[in-house]
């Protein structure tokens, strides 16, 4: 089975629904119709770019080309993880907290899976590198970003929960456990919950994507697997990560809680 | 009648402090000196908002502070040794210099998950000493009143068996009944030779309870009668 190319009067048609809607929400008097409209322009006028950005990139096939574009994306994904947080840690801190632990496991889980489970020929091939590092590390930032926010919005509330186990002689590791563990679980539960529903509740994206494209359900699935185990071993890590940097950044070499260093 | 494990009576153990400060971009506080020894009770008076809070908590290494602070033991067969607590990791430290604040804080869902399972009798003991029902062990600590917390905060220490006992506080939140059931239990662990500082407001509890009673301002403690 061949993949179905997708017309412009297709995307015309598809488009037209989300005007269709942004119609209903004027008519319903629902106020969301500018930013539906805005988001799907964004999202277009962004896929096309990157669109054309990639051909030309895989065109090239360079290794430095390549490696400039992943920078790129993670110089980006770093960005967006201390900016999206209410709380923050005070200098060079709040950006190397979220950034360490993101670059790490993206980088770890994509090599791993090029070197030793795709194998594409050669290994950086621009194709195969950037798609996954793209996917891993949207999984990737989120895990971290979700974990960081629930530890910065905790500690303040649970503060004398904390101390009072300092105080009792517990290590600060053992004095935060209990947010470590819930900031891990926080930043997990996207991905375990992509994975639980996985074929049951809902296809997911590249499956559905690489069947439309007219690949087997059955190597989609495999594609999916493999996918979504990267996934998951990426958010862990840098969920994990991010968590304890920043319980480490919380706390000092004499375990005290410092919340001076939160603002 | 109150039963704690008391430490080898025959070992002399003195909490020593010295040049403790903290300097802050707003203030400086100290530098204070002190020394509390085994058995002994020393109640630590003066305004509010000077700061006797941060010097316990400093005494604990809970707050950033300089200083020189150490622990000496001797026995009557042995020379006298020196523990300092630079040398000391801050765990092992806090678990012989123990601060129980005003109003602690909790981490499980009731008293009896908050202590070591080795513990518990000497718990239960220590709840009729302080005039608490043995049901309170497994009772929702968010359910208890502020006083009730306030006693289960200094039981969760006392079993630790620390050697130096530092109470922001202890009765604040207690009635006069309550707070001589909890003095009685504070003159037991001195009899067993535990050291207690004292942070307290209360005129007729630190005729009660206090060996000395030293007077803090900003920059000294000040020892006057007690």
């Amino acid at each position: 089975m061949s993949a179905l190319m997708i017309t412009p009067l297709a995307l015309i048609i598809t488009t037209l629904l989300v005007v269709l809607c942004a119609a209903l929400s004027l008519v319903l008097a629902l106020g969301v119709q500018r930013q539906l409209l805005w988001a799907a322009l964004r999202m277009m006028v962004q896929l096309l770019i990157v669109g054309l950005f990639l051909r030309q990139i895989f065109a090239l096939s360079s290794a430095w080309l390549t490696g400039l574009v992943i920078c790129a994306m993670l110089a980006a994904a770093c960005y967006e993880v201390s900016a999206r947080q209410e709380r923050r840690l005070r200098g060079i801190w709040h950006y190397l907290n979220g950034a360490a632990p993101i670059v790490a496991a993206t980088l770890g889980v994509a090599l791993l899976a090029l070197t030793l489970a795709l194998q594409p020929s050669p290994w950086y091939d621009a194709r195969h590198a950037i798609p996954l590092v793209g996917i891993i590390l949207g999984t990737v930032m989120n895990s971290a970003s979700l974990a960081l926010n629930y530890v910065f919005s905790t500690v303040t509330r649970e503060r004398n929960a904390i101390e009072a186990r300092l105080a009792l002689g517990a290590s600060r590791y053992v004095a935060f456990h209990d947010i470590i563990r819930r900031a891990v679980r926080a930043g997990l539960l996207p991905i375990m919950n992509q994975m639980a529903a996985a074929g049951i509740i809902t296809l997911p994206g590249l499956m559905t994507g690489q069947i439309l494209a007219g690949m087997d359900p059955t190597a989609a699935a495999r594609y999916q697997i493999l996918l979504l185990s990267l996934l998951a071993g990426g958010g862990f890590l840098a969920t994990v990560g991010a968590t304890l940097l920043a319980v480490r950044q919380l706390s000092d070499e004499r375990d005290r809680l410092r919340l001076d260093r939160l603002r | 009648m109150l039963s704690i494990t008391p430490p080898a009576p025959a070992v002399t153990r003195s909490l020593h402090v010295r040049e403790l400060r903290r300097t802050t971009a707003e203030r400086v506080i100290g530098p204070y000196a002190l020394s509390l020894h085994s058995g002994e009770c020393v109640v630590v008076s003066g305004p509010s908002g000077v700061g006797k809070s941060l010097l316990l908590r400093m005494i604990a290494d809970l707050d950033p502070n300089q200083g020189e602070l150490s622990i000496t033991t001797s026995t009557v067969d042995t020379p006298m040794t020196t523990h300092a607590r630079a040398a000391m990791s801050a765990p092992a430290w806090r678990k012989q210099v123990t601060y129980v604040a005003a109003e602690s804080g909790w981490w499980a869902d009731t008293l009896s998950d908050h202590l070591h399972i080795a513990s518990h009798a000497q718990a239960l003991t220590l709840l009729a000493s302080l005039g608490l029902a043995s049901d309170l062990m497994q009772a929702p600590i968010a359910r208890l009143s502020s006083g009730e917390r306030q006693r289960c905060a200094l039981l969760r220490a006392i079993v630790q068996q620390p050697h130096f006992l530092l109470l922001d506080e202890p009765s604040s939140a207690l009635d006069g009944d309550s707070a001589l059931r909890l003095e009685a239990v504070l003159h037991s662990l001195k009899n067993n030779g535990t050291g207690l500082l004292v942070v307290s407001h209360n005129a007729a509890q630190i005729s009660r309870i206090a060996d000395r009673v030293l007077y803090m301002s900003s920059t000294a403690l000040l020892e006057s009668p007690a």
